[in-house]
């Protein structure tokens, strides 16, 4: 009869199935239609510059917590390949593999374990490593292969977002410049120009479905986002669409699907709650229309994303569920 | 069948553990007579009995061993009939050691006042002060776990009308059907509780609260109140923890009791089903409660069964009658796996408040990895007071009380639902346990 | 110059000057003036801001210090009478000795004494465990050994002793400052005077269970057996139910109760086994003196019974 000693320990005494090596898995098969669909597109360069991103981001976080931390083996956690794939998701396939060393080391050294490894980093590492390198090597981030070239030394050209911005700048007419564009068809699904992982909102959107079903992320920061980006631009091309491109163009180009699907919603950098989701989600939007239509830089979601980042521990404050018994009865 | 519709169910967080109400289908089996009851003198909220018995004496099933100390306190009976044993400090399922009263077993031995018969008496003979004094006398107290006396809830402080009687057969714990087989088995009897209940609070409307995965219940229940007036039955969505007072008030009557208040103050009293059942026998019957229906169960256990057990028994003696202790077993849970306390020893007493006991496998019986919070924002979507778990964990953990009080953490009913969502395995519970019972305790000089 | 450059110099040069400027007037108006006593107190203070002496840090302890001009109830354990000294001079008030303290850890209920009854698998803390149940060993007023004292100790001062699973605390780095008392859910923490040359002699146990149950959870438990108690000349050890204790107010240091103990529970610090062997000698001798002139007494007795018994007929 004697089973030896029991176990006692507070309730509760089940845990549900969901736990953070599982987030991470669902996160990285969210991710695959997205890297697939550039392989296709972009060849072995795509690979070669994930596989590279992936290793360098686990191999600096193993070093990291084994030599300077001396603690316990994070990596398996699974957060530090999550890191790599979103920065390989944010560069161009034919980056060399020293730049995307030092992005690993960024995003990983400096924008996630000197704050304390996961969970405490108030930037997503992945855009720190991102915009480190957009800042110190413009000419190479910033010069992407033509879409459904295989060879690593392509042709390279300008994304959608940044014909346009060019052209704008060239005085020439709205219309002409979007004649030069591929049909909206080619873009939903990502034959355009663009970083790695960023092309395709047709690949995006089935990770976003897939997280959705997986119940790892809500849709709150997603449609908030993508929404307020539609209705900011919809406002700017109603009042002129001669200067500004129409709504579509501007969700479907660009890092705005990456940024609504992988990028705002990671959980360490943005809002607790629902109601803070929604005002995270608004303020990305506004940013990133704001950047694109009167910044310099034709593309605007990374640092909407990193601005926004800031404002989250101020969001969490203020941005309260309701509690139970808060609103009075009114019988 | 009718129409497919949404269920009625609360309104803020929740979640969704596997139901596994493996004992379901189990008929309440009278468990046989033990050898030696241990019957503690706390088994409720509120003062200790005062024991009114001594080592040697012979006592009837039934009969006073510990009267009521103040009001809010309860009188605890004999549940075997034979000679009183030690009196001593023992360790109950509380987990801590208190007062309690051993009682060899000789025979069965019943007061000559109880009615033992099974016949089912409808009329209502008592005014309402006689109830509660009825219901006070039998030490009834509420049986769904938190073991609150039955006759303070009954009166109701003056200045506040009560307009609804809630009573709560969700059972919204995983593995238990305690409460689902006494619906099944003893409806007439609950419903001649209700009006029970209902005489004593004065109230005209009651609505019985059954979550839909004990359909048959609900079905039992609509049949029975076909003719009755002012009783409704109301079929609920599977969702924990819709057995807490406030979520089945709000989810049935879309009223929210208001922080650090009681249901009374909207209007409301909520009873269980076992406690409706106990309050029946008390005041029909006149029996004290000295026995209640307790589900053994557990993924390994052998025969999953519903036992009527007198209070005392030790667990090991149900165990037994429920096919043996697995060889897996790595803990021991009295009442459900969310709310319910692991025991450490297998000589612990039912209590009145034990609804089950639950056999949990060694492998499942750990805690995993803890990893750093990921603000994933789920201990919030899971709470169901609208608080913010992960917070309270951080100002509970660096000794900040009062900032966890402006947080409302003495608003949390410890349901377990921040614990069980968190991915990263996150002890919040057990800090937010911590920081209320600091915030309780007087302080020190 | 490149006129860009110069500027550049000239508006960087004007906007410090002018912050500089509101600085300077701001520290002015806003000046909040404090007694300079405060600074020179806290100066000397061991600023650990621990709390040890009822302030909630060390700047608080010196305004309240300059505040009451007295020292008989104010006294920073962590500095001790020397510090107590110099804050006197400098308030130029008569200082007060106090008798220096030391945490001693009252539970001896070491892995091999204190068997275990269950495993705990909850937080890693002695207070969660404890608002959850009695403990994972039989005996529930011992130590939970999950190191609460040691986390919260700001001096380094304890350490968990891996072998007994007991704290340790470290004689000349505690400074008295009561945290892990406070800490400590089961009360195992005490505060007690450090002693002549360091002397302390204590009971390292609390459970006030009967000898039976006691011993049952523990090997070495007090039963209560009260030899120490009977042993003590200057009423120094009470009984609580089954528990023995010592004031350490009333204690003469004469060591005679601790080889009384069965399970050698009574603990002493800073004497030598000379000095307790001696003590029991004495003890030993006093307690025969005892018997030998109890039964003088009682011959005398009897035989004054007798002598009367004789006598008392004649009478």
């Amino acid at each position: 009869m004697s089973t030896g000693l029991l176990t006692v320990s507070p309730s509760p005494h089940i845990h549900s199935e969901l736990t953070v090596p599982q987030i991470m898995r669902g996160v990285i098969i969210a991710m695959v239609p997205a890297l697939a669909f550039s392989i296709y597109n972009f060849g072995l360069g795509a690979l070669y510059v994930t596989g590279l991103a992936v290793i360098f981001c686990v191999g600096i976080e193993y070093a990291i917590v084994k030599y300077l931390l001396k603690k316990p083996a994070s990596i398996h956690d699974g957060s530090a390949i999550i890191t790599g794939l979103l920065l390989a998701f944010n560069v161009p396939s034919n980056l060399p593999w020293y730049i995307i060393l030092i992005g690993s080391a960024v995003a990983i050294g400096i924008g996630k374990m000197s704050f304390g490894g996961l969970g405490n980093n108030p930037f997503n590492p992945a855009l720190v490593g991102r915009v480190f390198l957009l800042l110190s090597f413009p000419v190479p981030m910033t010069h992407w292969p033509q879409a459904g070239s295989w060879s690593l030394d392509a042709v390279t050209g300008a994304t959608p977002l940044g014909i346009l911005k060019d052209g704008m700048r060239a005085g020439e007419s709205m219309d002409s410049l979007l004649n030069q564009m591929p049909s909206y068809v080619d873009i939903f699904f990502g034959f355009q120009g663009g970083s790695l992982g960023e092309m395709s909102a047709f690949a995006l959107l089935l990770g976003l479905i897939y997280m959705l079903y997986r119940k790892i992320i809500t849709w709150h920061i997603p449609v908030s986002m993508l929404l307020t980006v539609v209705i900011m631009t919809g406002i700017f091309w109603l009042i002129d669409p001669a200067k500004f491109a129409n709504p579509l163009f501007h969700v479907l180009t660009g890092g705005v699907m990456l940024g609504a699907v992988f990028m705002a919603t990671d959980y360490v950098t943005s809002p607790f709650t629902h109601r803070g989701m929604l005002i995270f989600g608004v303020g990305i939007g506004v940013l990133t229309v704001l950047i694109r239509l009167f910044g310099n830089y034709p593309e605007g979601v990374s640092f909407a994303i990193l601005i926004m980042n800031a404002f989250v521990p101020m969001i969490n404050r203020y941005a309260k569920e309701p509690r139970y018994g808060e609103v009075k009865q009114k019988r | 069948m009718a129409l497919h519709h949404k269920l009625k169910t609360f309104r803020l967080g929740g979640v969704h553990p596997d139901d596994q109400k493996l004992s379901a289908q189990a008929p309440i089996t009278p468990l046989p007579l033990p050898k030696t009851v241990t019957i503690p003198i706390t088994q409720h909220i509120g003062a200790p009995a005062k024991i009114v018995v001594q080592r040697g004496d012979s006592v009837k099933v039934g009969q006073v061993i510990a009267v009521h100390e103040g009001f809010v306190s309860s009188n605890i009976h004999a549940s075997v009939s034979g000679r009183i044993g030690v009196i001593e400090e023992t360790m109950d399922s509380s987990g801590f050691k208190h007062m309690a009263v051993n009682i060899r077993v000789k025979g069965d031995d019943w007061m000559e006042t109880v009615d033992r018969s099974d016949t089912l008496i409808e009329e209502i003979k008592l005014d309402s002060k006689e109830i509660v004094a009825c219901i006070m006398e039998a030490g009834v107290v509420g049986m769904g776990g938190a073991a609150f006396p039955a006759h303070v809830k009954l009166s109701v402080p003056e200045g506040k009308h009560v307009d609804y009687l809630i009573i709560n057969g969700v059972e919204c714990e995983p593995y238990l059907t305690a409460d689902h087989r006494i619906m099944l088995e003893k409806s007439r009897e609950i419903l001649v509780g209700i009006k029970i209940l209902m005489t004593a609070l004065g109230v005209k409307q009651a609505i019985i609260g059954i979550e839909d995965n004990k359909h048959d219940a609900v079905e039992l229940f609509e049949k029975l109140l076909q003719h009755e007036q002012g009783i409704a039955v109301a079929a609920l969505e599977v969702h924990y923890p819709q057995g807490g007072e406030k979520q089945l008030i709000q989810a049935l009557l879309n009223r929210e009791v208001p922080s650090g208040g009681l249901p009374s103050d909207v209007g409301v009293i909520v009873h269980n089903v076992g406690t409706t059942y106990a309050i029946y026998e008390a005041v029909q019957k006149n029996k004290p409660l000295i026995e209640r229906v307790v589900t053994v169960t557990g993924k390994s256990v052998k025969q999953p069964s519903n036992f009527l057990v007198r209070i005392g028994t030790p667990v090991i003696d149900l165990l037994i009658a429920a096919g043996g202790v697995p060889e897996d077993t790595g803990k021991i849970v009295s009442g459900g796996p969310m709310m319910g306390k692991a025991i450490a020893d297998l000589d612990v007493p039912i209590a009145k408040g034990t609804s089950g006991i639950l056999l949990i496998p060694k492998e499942e019986s750990t805690r995993a990895e803890v990893y750093n919070c990921l603000h994933c924002g789920k201990c919030i979507e899971a709470c169901p007071m609208g608080l913010e778990p992960y917070r309270l964990l951080i100002l509970s953990k660096k000794g900040n009380h009062s900032r966890a009080k402006e947080e409302h953490i003495l608003d949390c009913i410890e349901c377990g639902s921040c614990s069980f969502v968190c991915p990263s395995n996150r002890p919040i519970l057990d800090y937010i346990r911590l920081g209320k019972t600091q915030l309780r305790k007087p302080k020190k000089a | 110059m490149n006129p860009v450059v110069l500027y550049t110099i000239l508006t960087l040069t004007a906007i410090g000057i002018i912050a500089a400027g509101v600085i300077y007037f701001v520290s002015k108006k806003f000046e909040v003036k404090e007694d300079d006593r405060i600074g020179k107190v806290e100066q000397v203070l061991p600023s650990t801001n621990c709390g040890g002496c009822g302030q909630p840090g060390c700047h608080a302890f010196a305004t309240a210090v300059v505040a009451a001009g007295d020292l008989s109830e104010l006294h920073c354990p962590v500095g001790g009478n020397a510090v107590m000294k110099q804050v006197a001079e400098i308030l130029g008030i008569k200082a007060v000795e106090r008798d220096p303290y030391i945490a001693v850890v009252r539970c001896s209920g070491s892995f091999e004494h204190r068997k275990k009854t269950n495993i705990y698998d909850g937080t890693e803390s002695c207070k969660i465990a404890a608002a959850l149940y009695s403990g994972d060993t039989g005996c529930a007023y011992g130590c939970l050994g999950m190191a609460d004292c040691v986390e919260v100790c700001d001096f380094e001062a304890m350490y968990m002793d891996p072998k007994t699973g007991l704290p340790v605390v470290i004689e000349d780095k505690c400074t008295a400052c009561n945290a892990c008392v406070k800490e400590c859910p089961k009360g195992i923490l005490e505060l007690w005077p450090k002693g002549k040359k360091n002397q302390r002699v204590y009971v390292a146990c609390l459970n006030e269970e009967k000898g039976s149950s006691a011993r049952k959870e523990c090997s070495v438990a007090c039963s209560g057996c009260a030899k120490c108690f009977e042993a003590c000349r200057y009423d120094a050890i009470t009984m609580r139910n089954s528990l023995a204790i010592i004031d350490p107010d009333k204690c003469k240091l004469c060591m005679e109760c601790v080889d009384t103990c069965d399970v050698h529970n009574i603990i002493t610090a800073n004497v030598t086994p000379e000095k307790i062997q001696a003590a029991n000698e004495q003890r030993l001798k006093r307690e025969e003196r005892a018997r030998k002139k109890k039964e003088e007494e009682k011959l005398a007795a009897e035989a004054a019974k007798q002598q009367g018994n004789g006598t008392a007929p004649q009478a």
